[in-house]
């Protein structure tokens, strides 16, 4: 289970949809892998306005990955329009004025969708459910006396 | 023609496929509208594969065309008629201003006669028959820069009956002069006629053959063919830089499909096995790589629909802003192949056992490795409110919704098309098969100033039974055999 999607689920439990504990889950014995991944620009740009920030920050503070900025940044500032002066010489006209993914960008691609959860456990803040992760699927299906 | 006259933009022909009619206008709109640009249907009848639209430019035809499934080509449209003469005629006043610029090109000449059949001889004298059009290129068979295609449109039946009046004399008739003789019976005769100018073939060909389930690693009984599945993904506006769900993924049929388009997609299914796959290439992960577009699967996981484990739901907040899935796309269990389950015990089970966690060896059991939560069979009509109410709630505005409902073909029926005060039905299309029919139903998520809050959604009732056949009518018609209803 990537970074990104962590940021999109919580507790299966409807008694939990309320309560902010409950997000996000709280990764244990996690297993980490990076799996490397084509970058996808667009992609990046479109999800970061989605994103719990908080919750991404608390979430790589539990599983000891870089230090996150206190506020999420800005769109403007996954490109840049000026390429770095060793490409200018090379990059035709038209290819200049292109946005280029900039290291931010890079650096967001790398942690949200090539950072994987390999195996471990997601334990819910509010009622303290487990959900195991295995071979990087998460399983959230309730057992009947939770549902 | 009246309606190629007129201005704003140019008129086209879109050389759709006769196959899953009600689904060919749909597919173009959804498309235009995905793409932002306006167009015109002219002219669309389901018994014709032949569609005239109006667009904007040549660059909007081309990528509209580039994404259409149910069609092979567009063309600029030279002219049109009901016969030969008044096709010419038609050329010849409307259509100069498109022909000059082809005065020196390589050019060929096609004849695509639908329900129809020319010889070699007639052939040549339709194409003839157009040599006063001032090309002066050469005329070359591969490569051509202009690609001139002749439509014929025939009645049903026509060709079989001008075939059967024709054979006595067929050899010394050519089609002009068998209009021209008047004093024999005049043969049936095509009722429409087109001449377009190529602009691009659709991608359907490849794709088709790219997705085909029977070279596909990982597939089950309910995979869902490539055809229809591609269409599915241009209903819900799948595209590159967005988010699509599969809340029912199975083996990832659908999630490919709007791969297919670029976008980013993740699926989930109460059964962790499709999920999870038979190990090695053979999973849905393994679909995904076969394609080359592994980066365009997010994550699978194992989840039930009446408990998502998606943030959102049930939160105050969440409901008041729009969610943050572009598409969803489903095609529900219909009880018959795969069942219709959710989570929870079956009612004679629960009054066997005692409420609560169950302990095995001083060990809560659904801790244990292998625990199988226990589901129970799921009324039908209410998984599709759910999954309306799932896609009010975790679509962003304008997302949608393309979710496959069956039907039973009976008269008495009437349709029921589930409804959301937050979801606008943007179209319904039929897939008939003998005796049932499933629909493609998509919804738009209202922007927020779209939404009266007036209406609230209303609560059901579903059937309280227990067994699947009680909870689900069309299961229990599919296992009758659709015998009609008693009234």
């Amino acid at each position: 289970m990537k970074i990104l999607t962590l940021n999109f689920v919580t507790c299966a439990r409807k008694a939990c949809k309320a309560s902010p504990a409950a997000f996000p889950l709280r990764p244990r014995e996690a297993e980490l892998e990076i799996v490397e991944q084509d970058i996808n620009p667009l992609f990046v740009r479109n999800v970061l306005p989605r994103l719990e920030w908080d919750a991404l920050r608390e979430v790589c503070g539990e599983l000891g990955l870089q230090q996150l900025p206190s506020t999420a940044p800005s769109p403007d500032d996954l490109f840049t329009t000026t390429p770095a002066a060793a490409d200018t010489a090379m990059a035709d006209a038209a290819d200049a004025h292109e946005p280029r993914p900039s290291q931010l960008l890079r650096d967001l691609h790398t942690l949200l969708l090539e950072t994987t959860m390999r195996s471990g456990k997601l334990v819910c803040g509010n009622c303290g459910h487990e959900y195991a992760v295995k071979e990087g699927i998460a399983n959230f299906l309730l057992p009947s006396h939770l549902v | 023609m009246d309606k190629s006259s007129g201005d704003g933009g140019n008129v086209f022909l879109v050389r759709l496929v006769q196959v899953y009619e009600s689904f060919r206008r749909a597919e173009l709109e959804a498309i235009a509208d995905l793409l932002e640009f306006k167009m015109d249907i002219l002219d669309y009848n389901d018994d014709s594969p032949f569609c005239l639209v109006r667009l904007p430019s040549i660059q909007n035809a081309r990528a509209l065309i580039s994404r259409t499934i149910i069609a092979h080509a567009i063309y600029v449209l030279w002219g049109s008629g009901s016969d030969y003469p008044s096709l010419r005629t038609s050329v010849r006043e409307q259509s100069a201003h498109l022909w000059a610029p082809f005065a020196e090109s390589s050019f060929r000449f096609e004849i695509d006669s639908f329900r129809g059949k020319r010889s070699m001889k007639e052939q040549r004298s339709i194409i003839e028959s157009f040599s006063w059009l001032p090309l002066n290129g050469p005329i070359v068979m591969r490569g051509a820069e202009l690609t001139l295609t002749v439509f014929e449109d025939w009645a049903a039946g026509d060709q079989k009956r001008r075939s059967q009046e024709q054979k006595p004399d067929s050899e010394s008739q050519d089609p002009e002069s068998a209009i021209a003789s008047s004093s024999l019976p005049r043969p049936p005769q095509p009722k429409r006629l087109y001449l377009g100018q190529l602009i691009a073939e659709s991608g359907r060909s490849h794709a088709l053959a790219k997705y085909d389930l029977k070279k596909r690693v990982y597939v089950s009984t309910t995979s869902f063919a490539a055809e229809i599945a591609l269409v599915t993904a241009n209903m819900a506006h799948a595209a590159p830089g967005r988010l699509l769900y599969d809340p029912l993924a199975g083996t990832g049929s659908l999630p490919v499909a709007c791969a297919h388009f670029g976008a980013m997609t993740c699926g989930s299914d109460i059964d962790g096995r499709m999920i999870r796959g038979k190990g090695g290439r053979r999973s849905v992960v393994g679909n995904f790589e076969q394609y080359g577009f592994k980066e365009r699967w997010l994550d699978g996981w194992v989840s039930d629909l009446t408990n998502s484990p998606l943030r959102g739901l049930g939160d105050e907040e969440a409901t008041r802003r729009a969610g943050w899935l572009d598409g969803i796309v489903c095609d529900p269990p219909y009880g018959v192949r795969e069942g219709c389950k959710t989570l929870g015990k079956r009612r004679e089970e629960r009054n066997a056992v005692v409420e609560g966690p169950v302990y095995i060896d001083g060990k809560l059991s659904h801790l244990l490795d292998g625990y199988v939560p226990p589901k129970k069979p799921y009324s039908f009509d209410a998984m599709l409110d759910d999954i309306l109410e799932f896609a009010a709630v975790m679509l962003v505005e304008n997302g949608r919704l393309a979710m496959w409902v069956p039907t039973a073909n009976e008269n008495n029926i009437a349709l029921v098309t589930p409804m959301h005060p937050h979801l606008e039905l943007v179209s319904e299309c039929i897939q008939s098969f003998n005796k049932w029919s499933r629909r493609l139903l998509t919804y738009r998520r209202l922007r927020a100033g779209e939404i009266d809050r007036s209406t609230k959604s209303r609560k059901r009732t579903y059937g309280t039974g227990v067994t699947a056949n009680e909870l689900n009518s069309f299961r229990k018609k599919y296992f009758e055999g659709f015998k009609p209803t008693q009234s």
